[in-house]
Formats: structure tokens, sequence, C-alpha cells
């Protein structure tokens, strides 16, 4: 539904998004991940027709976005980041508006809009105007303008940015369930709410696409370093630490941080360390004949699975991490 | 079309669901009203609405603007341009839809300052010819006037920033005359022909301030001329279009 080809956009002499290429199928959520001002919505702009690629080809459904800008926007519901709103305008007044401005007919908006609301749960609200929601409904009511007009395509830029926990959970499930019927992008710097909505996550740092995968697969295919798990008994810091660094699949070596200082104190003699190696046999093999050389005692030494968190902070940190 | 009459309709009900049309008729009803009162007040005066059409041709340099402001400029503020952008609209359908909207507005005020006229059938016997080319000057000047304060609010997110170089802007074209009358040869005859139409000197008893060499000084005499009715109608067009334009480059920036 979405094809990006080699598309890059510059705001005047910066770069927002440099020579990104992925394609979204028709009934897939894909997750866009980031940090801010990564290029998400920038990529999310250029994908609704708001602003058009410097270089290289976008298109929506078959659709140009520079060529074809009005039949692309018909097939689109956007959420943009702030959730634009009339603040004067009642709930009902509001989405009348929006779809009619959509293209929707008079009778068309009469029939849909109440499941609308009723899907997003504004129902006691539909008279309310705007201004006086709580940012939690605001975002409902914007969810409600994306997904009013039966669009193919949703795009949706940080859905869940600034509302309270509680309405975090029910605005994910709100979408989870909208991605049943929908092409969805979907954007956000949060990870965990992309890996429980999305089937696929794009990672973007620096206006660049760094990963592209499932969020179970994410983890697995981009350890360059696998993360184990170390006890040793009679060993000092440094020198443990230095130890570990010269083994040639070893990328880091640092005291386990998580651990307790009881814990610590308690089991003196018994040091925590995590230690990030390459993801080979070898390594664990390597890792523990130099403990044992050492004539320190291993009594613990375990492979843990990296959360999407830290493969994100991984990616998108990597340069400073070389430093 | 029908886009254009969405846009329209929202807006229209926005103007008078919030205090801003009520705010603005009762100035423009007030100012016109003192203008009116001035103009046919003196014994012999004539009965006609050239003191009425004097003080609204002057209160619209600054009352268009005040209108449109909220327009363009409240749009970026809330980011709702953005969706309008992003929605199956053309620029031009935005752009109408709001200029109408604020014609209506205008509109709907000049209609209900027209008891004067009732008032002048009443205690007088007014010439009908400079009442009816007196209003269908008015409505191309309002129409004139709105388009460039659309245009002003389309150049940013502050409504303030609108209404001045909306304001600006007319006033401008208002006391053109003033370097114009300096000046000689062509440069001065240009100069003239740009005149808006009001004139500062409003207190002036005899002209009330309807600048006689401008646009609306015929239109105020009974005088419908091809001219005047051109240029009112480039101004409204040129602007608007301009007011295109600017939101067209606001999606290629």
């Amino acid at each position: 539904m979405i094809k990006i080809e080699h598309m890059s956009k510059s705001y005047g002499p910066y770069p927002a998004v440099i020579d990104i290429s992925f394609e979204v199928l028709k009934g897939e959520i894909v997750g866009f991940l980031g940090p801010n001002g990564a290029g998400k919505t920038t990529t999310m702009r250029v994908v609704t027709g708001f602003t058009p690629p410097t270089h290289g080809d976008v298109t929506v459904g078959g659709y140009d976005v520079v060529s074809h800008s009005l039949d692309v926007r018909r097939h689109i519901g956007y959420l943009p980041e702030s959730v634009p709103l009339y603040l004067d305008m009642t709930v009902t007044d509001y989405l009348t508006y929006m779809g009619e401005i959509r293209g929707m007919n008079k009778s068309w908006v009469k029939e849909r809009l109440p499941k609308v609301i009723e899907m997003v749960r504004l129902g006691e609200y539909r008279n309310t105007l705007v201004g006086r929601l709580s940012k939690g409904y605001r975002q409902r009511t914007g969810i409600a303008q994306a997904i009013l007009h039966e669009p193919d395509v949703l795009v949706m830029d940080e859905p869940t940015i600034g509302i309270d926990p509680i309405q975090v959970v029910e605005t994910r499930e709100l979408i989870s369930n909208l991605g049943e019927e929908h092409t969805m992008l979907l954007s956000s710097h949060i990870l965990p709410e992309v890996s429980a909505i999305c089937k696929r996550v794009l990672v973007i740092n620096d206006g660049r696409i760094v990963a592209d995968d499932k969020p179970d697969d994410l983890s697995e295919k981009l350890q360059h370093a696998e993360r184990i798990e170390i006890s040793v008994r009679g060993a000092e810091s440094p020198a443990f630490i230095n130890a570990m660094r010269d083994i040639s699949d070893v990328v880091d070596a640092r005291s386990d941080q998580r651990a307790s200082i009881v814990q610590r104190a308690e089991r003196e003699d018994f040091s925590p360390f995590i230690v990030d190696a390459r993801p080979n046999v070898q390594a664990a093999e390597q890792i523990a004949k130099t403990i044992i050389e050492n004539g320190w005692g291993l009594t613990n030494l375990t492979p843990l699975p990296m959360t999407l968190e830290e493969i994100f902070l991984e990616l998108t940190t990597e340069e400073n991490l070389g430093e | 079309m029908r886009f254009i009459s969405v846009i329209a309709i929202k807006e229209i009900r926005t103007y008078f669901a919030s205090p801003m049309a009520y705010v603005v008729s009762a100035a423009f009803l007030a100012i016109t009203g003192f203008f009116f009162v001035a103009s046919v007040s003196d014994a012999f005066a004539e009965a006609s609405i050239r003191g009425y059409l004097a003080g609204a041709i002057f209160f619209m340099i600054f009352m268009s603007p005040a209108l449109t402001m909220r327009l363009l400029a409240e749009e970026q503020k809330l980011g709702t341009l953005e969706l309008l952008l992003t929605s199956p609209l053309r620029e031009f359908e935005i752009v109408f839809g709001k200029f109408i909207a604020a014609f209506v507005t205008t509109f709907v005020m000049i209609v209900l300052s027209l008891y004067f006229v009732i008032v002048l059938f009443v205690y007088g016997d007014p010439d009908i010819g400079p009442l009816l080319s007196g209003l269908l000057g008015l409505s191309l000047y309002a129409a004139a006037t709105l388009a460039v304060g659309l245009f002003a609010s389309s150049l940013s997110s502050n409504q303030i920033v609108g209404l001045v170089v909306g304001s600006g802007i007319l006033t401008a074209l208002t006391i053109i005359d003033f370097v114009s009358e300096r000046l000689t040869g062509v440069v001065s005859e240009v100069l003239d022909a740009f005149q808006l139409g009001a004139s500062f000197s409003v207190f002036d008893l005899d002209s009330f301030g309807v600048a006689e060499g401008g646009h609306f000084a015929d239109f105020a005499r009974g005088i419908i001329s091809l001219t005047d009715i051109a240029y009112y109608s480039s101004i409204t067009a040129v602007f608007l279009l301009l007011t295109v334009l600017v939101l067209e480059a606001r999606r290629w920036r």
C-alpha cells in the first residue's frame, strides 16, 4: 500500500530523511521507531502528501504522492503528532466537518459517525466542546477523525504521546483493534508500544533506516552483541574486565549494575558481570576458558535475551558507544 | 464547489458562535452610525448615505483584517492546516471558502446597517441611484479589504501579525495619495490609480473621508464606473491568488 523508494527530504540545507526505502503491504501494521528528530514525522508528512520528497518516489495505493496528491489524500487517514483539533467545536460538529472535507457526503457521515464514536468510546462527550476534553479524549477525537472516512491507509504520528498511563493502555488497545482492518504506519519513540501493537518494526535514526524486522526477530537478528551474565568468585573487577576485553569475540565487559548493593556486599567474593560478545559459540567457550585459566571460580554463565529497548539504544547510540 | 461551501459554512458558524461577529458588528454599527448622524444633522443636509459609506470604508481598513486575522493564522497555530492540506482539498477551495465566510459575515453587517436607509426614506427623499451604487461599491470594497486581510492571515501563525500586516497594506493603499500629490508625471498617476478610496480626513465635513481621487468617490456619487469595479475586483483576485500561493509554498517548504 505504501511504497517508498530512495526517498530523501531536506529542509533547506538540513537533511531530515536520507535515502530511505521500504514498503508497507496491505493489512500490515508497521511501527516506525526512532528517537525525536530521527525523521519519523517528516516521513509521515511525505506519505500523507503534506510535504513532497526532495528526491525519490513515494506511492500510496499505487498513486504518486506528488503527481496524484489528491488521490493519495483520499485514501489516507492521518493523525498528526500535535492532534490538531478545532477547540471551539463540539466533538460531533468537528468530526462531521472533518468527514465532509475528506469527501464524505452527509448521509455517509450520519451513518458512520455513531459507529466511530462508539468505537473510540466518546459517546458521553459527543456534544462537549473539544476544548473542554482531557488530553486522552482529544486523542480519541483525533483518532476518530482519522478513521471516520474509512481510509485504506492509516498514518498515526506518536498516537500515545502526552496522555496518562491508563489512557495509554486504552489507546493502544484501540489502535491494535484498528490494525485488524487497516494498513497502518504508526510512529513512536516508546518501544513496548511498538512491540505490543506492530507486527513489523522499522527503526530510524538520523534520517536513515537502521533496522526492519519483526519485533521478535529484531532482538535475535540484531544481536551483534550477545549479552552474557557472569558471576565469578575471587576476581578483582578491573582485572576481570581487562581479561574479558582481551578475548577477540568480546565486545564489552562491565560490572553488573543491576545487582543491588546489598546483594554485592553479602556475596563479596561473587562479583556479577555483564559481558557483551559476538553471537557465536566460541565466545562463551572462550570466556569460560579465560576465567578458569585465571584461577577464578565460575559460578554462573547465562546468555540474556536482549529487550527491544536495548536493541534500540544499541542501534541508535552506536556511534556514541564507539567513541 | 462542495468543499468551498463546507468550509464557508463552518467558518460562518464559527464567526457567529464566538463573540467576534457580534463585537465587530456592534463596533461597525456604532461607528457608521456616528458618521451617518453627523452627515445628516446639519441644516439643509442632503438625504444620502454618503456619511455612512465614508465611515464604513474608513472603518473597514481595520475591521476587515480583524475579521480575517483568525482564518488562516489559527489553522497554522492549532496545526489543523496539516489536516486541511492532507485532506483531498485544493488550496483555492480552502482560501475561497474562508473568503466567502468573511464576506458573508461582512455582508450581514451591511444589511443590518440598512436601517439608516429606512431612516432616510422616513424623514427625507433620498436619491435611489447613489444609494444603490454606494452599496454596490461598499460590497466590492469589503471584498477587496477582506482579501487583503486573508492574505495577511496566511503569512504567519500569529493573528496579531495578520491584523497589523493587513491594516498596514490597506492603510498604505489609503494614504498613497499623500505621496502621489508630491510627485509628478507617470509615477504620480500610477500611484493615484491605486488609491483605495477612503481618506484619513474623516472629520472633514465636506468629504467625510471619501478620497476625492480614489476609486470609491464615484460610487458614493452615484456613478458606477467600470474602472472602479475592475480595481476592486483585481485587488480581490490578486490577494486571493497570493494567499493560495502562500499556502502552496508552505507545502513545498
